[in-house]
């Protein structure tokens, strides 16, 4: 595993290097990227190596209504995507200088580690027990898990009613092991995707799905006649953008840039045209700098 | 036509057959009738259903919806089992060649390695290569489909091997070849022929199995389906899956016919031969197994 | 290694239901795959061109095309299932009993057309040519490829872990996510369960297939 990872390191070090042999001026871009350069950081730096390259791998959801959903004409959207955007923007790369990865819930931690992407934005929830192998920068958004049910469902008010009843959720998910942590006698019924638990909570086959507010509410806001939300948010989830552990300065520049985009608008504006068409627009949480 | 279990069938008994056949006709029409009003009933063939393939909804372009199908789904479908087929029989070959090598050190383990990976479940070795070995969803998927099927082809090479006559290795010792050479030129070359319907057939489960990776996450042809129903809405996921079911139906029934016009082609060309053969062992000769029992 | 001693009650609970939803399955689908069979070397033509059609439809779809329709497409067109499990159950059967009718298709072409014409023409009936002298023949060849099948399922049964079945390889799945630093033991021990269910039967099946071949 060691040398194969050495492989990969190899590999991506080399092709940086090509990409940045022949890299060509940008004329037609999109976005707007920041006017910087690779000289503007230190060398050696992720920023430097990234700049440099002109492109960044983003890890997102591709299956998350308002935060990364991927249509069939290519790129993902949501709000997710629009910070990693942000994000790339201040390292001067435009919007087709970045590749989107599908990340999922069970596989982000291993694709940072093995650096098949440079960074994680995907409702990814910022906790002790993957801080062990990656570090995180943020939080840029502050969810919490709740509970969509039926829309006729009467008996499912909180959490503590779950006993007994069969709940929908993604393995490898926050949701999955808080459930099994602080609520045992829920029956578990585990997918691959949320979206998945869509169908079977509608025909009955299971009776509630539990996860971030957010996920939910997009499910609610496209189906409203059928699924609705229930009680209160009973944890709190810190959304974070992951990134390789021990990468100090990077993880210091990302923060840098949210706090930037907190104070300049461009949250705000972030979250309006995406997640903010359904959802208000909440206050940006404190990055937290550990 | 008699047959094991009837007769050829006089005027009678043909009358007898022609109304079962117009009765049983009619109740698969019927069952069929059945099928096609629930699907109506369920609003199925309304033709903005359909819209998806020709003038999509949410702004996007038909074109892409295809693409993302074809070329990306069908694309990643197709890329794994490219890969993993030549990858699966190069090292079954040798394992076949292992395992009946008369050494031990060389037999054994390569027994052992076949009966290991013929009995676990290939997503699980799928998961194991995502999560163990820490390979890319593509990495993983060929990884599965590799170990399993290169001791699939090792068992059918090795049945093809054995089933040859045993007087074309002794020829070949008469004639002072070595065991390699027997096993290379002679023994190989006609297993790998005898076998070739077969190894079509396995081929056809390698593909149909390379839709495993949908459950570990790779982005494979169901994976465009489910993706193209979460951003479409629900509604369209009976023509998504209408198409993606028929893109695999169509080719696994390709490579089937082929390995059935092989078997056909094969047992016309070799057929005297096979005879012979047979004759010459005691009539232990077996045909070539059919493996293709699932994923 | 302690992940998989901490957790010897879920590995026996999904042990349980990989077992069960294979039982369960093999019984369906050897029914169904029987009927089918008699469908095919009926003289009727319609219920042959219905079980030619079957056996090949089933037999190019992917299992987890099976699977993805019964739980996420069937519902759409009214038809529902009660649990997960029912869904699996169905999924099973329905693939299995496509190579099931071959086995026994091929079982009873096997038999020499000598033998039956002989029980006729010692005035034997259908029936009784069919009781006494084509399916016990028939049975001796249809047993291990039979066997084969039900060891592919087994094994199939694993997929239904990917939509919503906590049977052993969800089981996996679920212990390898929560002990990341065990991933390797765990995982092989949920192989060793399915390995503890497949390597006997093959044995088994080579045993009797050998029983066979003596017994012409």
């Amino acid at each position: 595993m060691r040398t194969k990872r050495f492989i990969f390191a190899a590999v991506a070090a080399s092709t940086a290097l090509a990409l940045a042999a022949c890299g060509d001026d940008d004329d037609d871009t999109t976005t707007e990227p920041e006017d910087v350069e690779a000289g503007d950081f230190e060398e050696g730096t992720t920023m430097a190596e990234l700049a440099d390259a002109g492109s960044i791998t983003i890890g997102t959801k591709f299956d998350q209504p308002l935060f990364g959903l991927r249509g069939p004409s290519g790129d993902p959207e949501g709000f997710d995507v629009e910070i990693g955007k942000i994000i790339a923007s201040k390292l001067g790369i435009d919007e087709d200088g970045i590749e989107w990865v599908e990340t999922q819930s069970a596989n982000r931690e291993p694709y940072i580690e093995d650096g098949r992407v440079d960074i994680v934005v995907a409702t990814y929830t910022i906790n002790d027990e993957r801080k062990e192998v990656v570090d995180f920068a943020g939080p840029y958004y502050e969810a919490g898990q709740m509970i969509m049910v039926r829309a006729d469902e009467e008996e499912i008010e909180s959490p503590d009613d779950l006993a007994g009843k069969s709940v929908c959720t993604v393995e490898g998910s926050t949701p999955a092991q808080n459930m099994r942590d602080n609520y045992p006698d829920a029956n578990l019924e585990l997918f691959g995707a949320y979206s998945d638990c869509l169908e079977p909570l509608r025909q009955g086959q299971v009776d509630a799905l539990t996860t971030d507010n957010v996920i939910l509410a997009g499910y609610v806001s496209e189906s409203p006649d059928d699924f609705k939300l229930v009680g209160e948010q009973f944890t709190e989830e810190p959304y974070g953008i992951g990134l390789a552990k021990g990468d100090d300065e990077f993880r210091d520049f990302i923060n840098d840039v949210l706090e930037e985009s907190y104070d300049d608008g461009s949250w705000v504006e972030a979250w309006e045209s995406t997640a903010g068409e359904v959802l208000e627009t909440p206050e940006p949480p404190e990055v937290d700098r550990y | 036509m008699s047959s094991v279990l009837y007769d050829t069938p006089g005027p009678r008994a043909r009358r007898r057959e022609r109304i079962g056949s117009v009765i049983g006709g009619l109740a698969l029409l019927a069952l069929l009738g059945f099928g096609a009003w629930q699907l109506q009933k369920n609003g199925i063939f309304e033709a903005e259903r359909w819209s998806i393939y020709f003038d999509p909804p949410k702004n996007q372009e038909a074109a892409d919806v295809w693409n993302f199908l074809l070329v990306e789904g069908l694309g990643a479908t197709l890329r794994a089992a490219a890969i993993a087929a030549p990858l699966a029989l190069a090292l079954g070959l040798i394992l076949a060649v292992g395992r009946i090598t008369p050494q031990r050190w060389i037999s054994w383990p390569s027994i052992f390695v076949i009966e290991i990976f013929r009995g676990l479940p290939v997503v699980l070795m799928m998961l194991f290569g995502v999560l163990a070995l820490n390979l890319s969803f593509l990495e993983a998927v060929v990884f599965g489909l590799v170990v399993y099927n290169m001791a699939i082809f090792a068992e059918i090479l090795r049945a093809g091997i054995v089933s040859l006559p045993a007087g074309q290795a002794e020829a070949a010792y008469a004639v002072g070849l070595t065991r390699t050479q027997t096993l290379l030129s002679i023994l190989l070359p006609q297993a790998v022929r005898r076998m070739l319907p077969s190894l079509v057939s396995q081929l056809v489960v390698l593909l149909k199995d390379s839709s495993l990776g949908f459950i570990i996450g790779y982005a494979e042809l169901l994976r465009s389906v489910q993706n193209l129903r979460d951003f479409f809405g629900i509604r369209y996921v009976v023509p998504l899956f209408a198409v993606g079911a028929a893109i695999y139906i169509i080719i696994n029934l390709t490579l089937s016919r082929l390995a059935v016009y092989l078997e056909r082609r094969g047992s016309a060309k070799t057929a005297g031969g096979v005879a012979a053969a047979k004759e010459a062992v005691g009539g232990q000769v077996q045909g070539p197994d059919d493996r293709s029992t699932g994923a | 290694m302690d992940a998989i001693f901490s957790n010897l009650d879920l590995y026996w609970q999904g042990f349980r239901m990989t077992l069960w939803l294979t039982l369960a399955s093999a019984a369906t689908a050897l029914v169904l795959g029987t009927i089918l069979a008699a469908f095919r070397v009926s003289p009727v033509a319609s219920l042959r061109w219905f079980g030619t059609v079957y056996v090949e439809l089933v037999r190019n779809t992917p299992l987890t095309i099976v699977f993805f329709f019964f739980i996420f497409v069937a519902p759409q067109v009214g038809i529902r299932t009660p649990s997960f499990f029912v869904s699996a159950w169905v999924a099973l059967s329905i693939y299995t009993a496509a190579f099931v009718c071959e086995a026994v298709r091929s079982g009873i072409n096997s038999v020499g057309v000598g033998q039956a014409e002989a029980a006729r023409a010692i005035g034997l009936t259908f029936t009784q040519t069919l009781q006494l002298i084509v399916l016990p023949q028939a049975f001796r060849t249809v047993v291990p490829p039979l066997i084969n099948i039900f060891i592919a399922l087994t094994k199939n049964t694993s997929v239904a872990g990917g939509f919503a079945v906590t049977e052993l390889f969800a089981i996996g799945r679920r212990l390898a996510n929560s002990n990341p630093a065990d991933v390797i033991p765990v995982l092989i021990g949920i192989g060793v369960c399915y390995l503890i269910l497949t390597i006997p039967s093959g044995i088994l099946a080579s045993w009797v297939e050998r029983k066979v071949v003596f017994a012409r």
